[in-house]
Order: structure tokens, then C-alpha cells, then sequence
């Protein structure tokens, strides 16, 4: 038997994966993986989050991640609340932290929130006492994609340690990639960022990441590349002139992938612009795991649900050894 | 916390005896084989039920289901136990409904974990029995569970643990009671 060291999740929240260490992260995965387990059964269903209540509080709009999490949580047996902006107080002024603290008064249990400012997940932690999950606070992390992500590559390639994954696309406005390279690089991969001149983040190397221009020589070597979306709907024009200029450069095509290692896995946190980021020959090809990943997101996040509810929460005392 | 070692209950020919005489105790509660199916319990009723297993396939010749169950996700105390719990999976790749089967674990204590294992495999489906197979019963039940088949009766006082060491796992066939040390 492989003797592992346990690890004991202590954090009532998960805010980024910049803040766990590489034993966290090794946890939420290993954990996942009984989770998919979970997703074969006859009853798709355990109890073990009976009468906790999740609230998917979303400040920007989803479908993939709002769903998820929501399946995740039912999954679970947890009762889940939607609240989304358009239809809720925070259109009537209700500050973030207000919110939080009336969602806590109302005794549910986690949070789930997508904000578009950086930092709103952990300035909403400070305030309340109950669990709070990030999926996602502007350019900062979206921490569970990153894991899913994460969990999918280890699936498929065995292990993290000494990968080379290349993440190609809008480098400077993507909490996903910022939140694969904490996760991945913790993890012991060799991440490379590729991206146009203007859509790569100054100081981006600090975090440990090879940087090119070239989409063909992040490529190259990959045994993963994660295309991420172009986000022309937050006019990134200066960025670059038009998506047909953008694919003919950028795009992920079976010409380009030509060149690439015999399986490379092409990744896409989704939504997927066909013909922009890739070709939809490329989407729906062999070496695509698109689709695993939404699957293994349920299991990433039911995961993560499962570890904030049962935190050993650091001022809790720690049984007399 | 620091166990001190009291008395050896079972060494490896015992257990291996106690073993034997279980299996042949369930197929003789359960002559139609062909609906028979064991499920152990993580950690170490895996390694048990595996070994039932084995004895009984090759006495009868015939192949018998198999399936580990973790339970942790079905546990009433997740936010009450001291140190979280490694979660693992469960494994039960055949359809149990219509199968007579038999629960496998080294130690029946409160019956807590027999009442999770009971519960989710009714989740996987209706097993037309379900029996209860224990190396050690030590008795101090909090829930009305009793076991069909046990090794070995241990009469038992709270301060007192069971250890079950399985080659498998711990590379030698034993079960020891130890005693909580004073003033813990």
C-alpha cells in the first residue's frame, strides 16, 4: 500500500489557488476522484451535505460554472439557492458585503460567487463566518476551472510533475490562467503563456512561465496546450484587429497540431468561439477533451463543497495526540 | 495518543481458521451461489472480503461478485470527528439487485458504519438480503445491528481498541487489544 501523507483541509474557504499549498491541491483532486465515482453510480446522489445550504451568488453571467456548482452541491444533497444580479436587491445598491452577511443571517452555509472585480471573493470571506468559493472575481482566479482542468490532465497523462502545458490566448484579462499557472506550477509542470504582444500580462514571467508570441512554438513541445477564450465582447480591439486576423495567427487548427507531440490534449475552459480560438474540426477531434472537462468539473467542484463544509477550521481545537 | 498493547486475541492461524469457518458458514446460509455477492468495507473488510472470496470461489468453482464500499460520504459525524477522514472509492461494478449480500468488515463496534454501508448499498439497488460478516465483535452497539457471521466474540471496555492488522495492509495477520493509557 502506498503510504501517503494525510492532509487535513483547514480553510473555510477556497478563494484562489495562489493561497493552498501543493498538498491542498493534491487533496481537492484525489477527493474529485471519488467524486466521479460518485457520477457512475445507478443513484447519481450521497448524502453527506444533507441540510446545508449552498447560494450560487453570481455578479456576472454563466452557464457552464452556475450549473455546475449547482449540480455539485445537489449532488451532494445540499439545498442550493440561485441568486443572480439581474434580479436580485444588488440592483437596488446592495454592497457586496451586505449581501454576504444577509446570506449568512439567512443560515446557509457556502457561498458560491463570481464577481467581476479582482479580490471580491476574499473581501467577502473577511466578512462573514460561513464558507465562501470563488468562481471567479474578475481577472484575479478562477480557481475551480483551474483545478478541473488540473484533474483532467492528471486523468489523462498520469501525473503533473514535468508536463509542459501551454496556455494560449488572452493571457492579460484570464482568471483561468492565472489560476492553472498557481495550480501548475505548484504542481511542478512547465507552463508556457502564449499569446499577441498586448494580451500578455506585464511581470508574467515572475510567476515562474515561459512566454512566447509564437502559437507554433508553444505547440511544439506540449504534451497539453489550454486555448483559452478571446474575449472581444470586453473590447480587447486594440489587442487585435478582427477574429479572422486573430485565427489565422492564434488559432488552433489540425494544420498546426501537425506539429505537435502524437496525443497532445487540447483543452478549453469553454465557452468555445468555433473559428476563432479553434477550428471546430479541432473542437471536436481526437486529442479534444472539452467535454471531459465539464464533466470532471462537477466532481472537482463536489469536491471542493465537500472539503469547505468539513474544514478542520485552524481556531477549532485540534485533538490531544 | 499512545495505545498500550494489552493482549494478542487472534494470531495468523486463528484468523485464518476464523476466516475459513465464516466462509463456509455463508455458504451454507447461502446455497444458491449464484446470487451470492461480497462487499467489503474500506480499509481492512476489503482485504477480508477478499479473502472469503477467494475461499469460496475455489470450493465452489464459481465466480463470485465483489465490491468495496467507502462510507465515508454516508457518515452522520463528518462534522464531529477529530481528524477528517481520507476519502476513497467505492467500487461496486455489478448490479446488486436480486443478490444476497454479504457485508464484510474486521471490526462491529457501534454499528455506525455498518448503518452507512447499509444505506448506500440500498443506493446501488435492491439487494434481496443483506448479511452482516465481522472478524471481531466487541460489542457496545448504538444501533440495532447485529452480525450474521463473526469471528471472533471480544467482550470490550470503551478505553479499550481493537486492532486488527491485516498482512495486506500492516504485513502481518494479527488482532491485538490495546487499552487507552490513564488520565486521557
Amino acid at each position: 500500500m502506498a503510504t501517503k501523507k494525510i492532509v487535513t483541509w483547514t480553510k473555510k474557504d477556497l478563494l484562489g489557488l495562489e493561497y493552498l499549498t501543493k498538498e491542498e491541491i493534491e487533496l481537492i483532486l484525489d477527493d474529485a476522484r471519488s467524486f466521479k465515482e460518485v457520477l457512475t453510480r445507478p443513484l447519481r446522489k450521497v448524502p453527506t451535505l444533507r441540510g446545508k445550504t449552498v447560494v450560487n451568488l453570481f455578479y456576472e453571467p454563466s452557464t457552464r460554472t452556475r450549473t455546475s456548482f449547482e449540480l455539485a452541491a445537489k449532488r451532494l444533497s445540499a439545498d442550493v439557492i440561485n441568486i443572480v444580479k439581474e434580479s436580485s436587491s444588488i440592483q437596488k445598491g446592495e454592497t457586496l458585503i451586505d449581501t454576504g452577511r444577509n446570506l449568512e443571517a439567512l443560515k446557509t452555509d457556502i457561498i458560491v460567487v463570481r464577481h467581476n472585480c479582482s479580490g471580491a471573493a476574499m473581501m467577502l470571506s473577511r466578512s462573514v463566518s460561513i464558507s465562501v468559493v470563488n468562481a471567479g472575481d474578475g481577472w484575479h482566479e478562477h480557481p475551480t476551472q483551474a483545478l478541473l482542468d488540473i484533474f483532467t490532465l492528471k486523468e489523462k497523462l498520469g501525473a503533473i510533475n514535468g508536463i509542459n502545458v501551454s496556455i494560449i490566448g488572452d493571457i492579460a484579462h484570464s482568471r483561468v490562467a492565472r489560476s492553472n499557472i498557481w495550480g501548475l506550477t505548484k504542481l511542478g509542470a512547465n507552463v508556457t503563456v502564449c499569446a499577441p504582444e498586448g494580451l500578455i500580462p506585464a511581470g508574467i514571467e515572475e510567476l515562474g512561465v515561459k512566454i512566447t508570441n509564437s502559437v507554433d512554438e508553444a505547440i511544439k513541445r506540449a504534451d497539453a496546450i489550454n486555448v483559452l477564450r478571446m474575449q472581444f465582447e470586453r473590447d480587447r480591439a486594440e489587442a487585435f484587429p478582427s477574429t479572422i486576423e486573430y485565427f489565422k495567427t492564434f488559432g488552433i487548427t489540425e494544420e498546426r497540431l501537425k506539429n505537435a507531440k502524437k496525443g497532445i490534449i487540447v483543452m478549453h475552459p469553454g465557452p468555445i468561439n468555433r473559428g476563432v480560438e479553434m477550428s471546430a474540426e479541432v473542437a471536436d477531434g481526437a486529442n479534444s477533451v472539452i467535454l471531459e472537462q465539464v464533466t470532471n468539473g462537477i466532481a472537482v467542484r463536489m469536491a471542493v463543497l465537500y472539503l469547505v463544509a468539513h474544514a478542520k477550521r485552524e481556531e477549532a481545537p485540534t485533538d490531544a495526540v | 495518543m499512545v495505545f498500550k498493547e494489552k493482549a494478542k486475541i487472534l494470531d495468523e492461524k486463528d484468523m485464518e481458521r476464523a476466516i475459513i469457518r465464516i466462509s463456509h458458514e455463508i455458504l451454507e446460509r447461502n446455497r444458491d451461489t449464484g446470487r451470492l455477492a461480497i462487499v467489503g468495507i474500506r480499509n481492512r473488510g476489503e482485504y477480508l472480503a477478499q479473502r472469503i472470496v477467494k475461499f469460496i470461489e475455489k470450493t465452489t468453482k464459481e465466480n463470485v461478485p465483489f465490491g468495496i464500499i467507502d462510507i465515508t460520504l454516508y457518515r452522520d459525524d463528518l462534522t464531529e470527528v477529530a481528524e477528517q477522514p481520507v476519502l476513497k472509492e467505492t467500487q461496486i461494478d455489478f448490479d446488486i439487485s436480486g443478490k444476497r449480500v454479504v457485508l464484510v468488515d474486521d471490526v462491529l463496534f457501534t454499528g455506525r458504519t455498518i448503518r452507512c454501508a447499509i444505506d448506500q448499498l440500498i443506493d446501488f439497488g435492491r439487494p434481496a438480503v443483506i448479511q452482516l460478516a465481522v472478524l471481531v465483535d466487541r460489542g457496545h452497539r448504538e444501533l440495532p445491528i447485529k452480525a450474521d457471521y463473526v469471528g471472533k466474540n471480544v467482550p470490550t471496555a470503551l478505553n479499550e481498541i481493537i486492532e486488527v492488522r491485516l498482512r495486506e495492509v500492516d504485513g502481518i495477520d494479527e488482532i491485538i487489544i490495546c487499552e487507552k493509557p490513564e488520565g486521557e
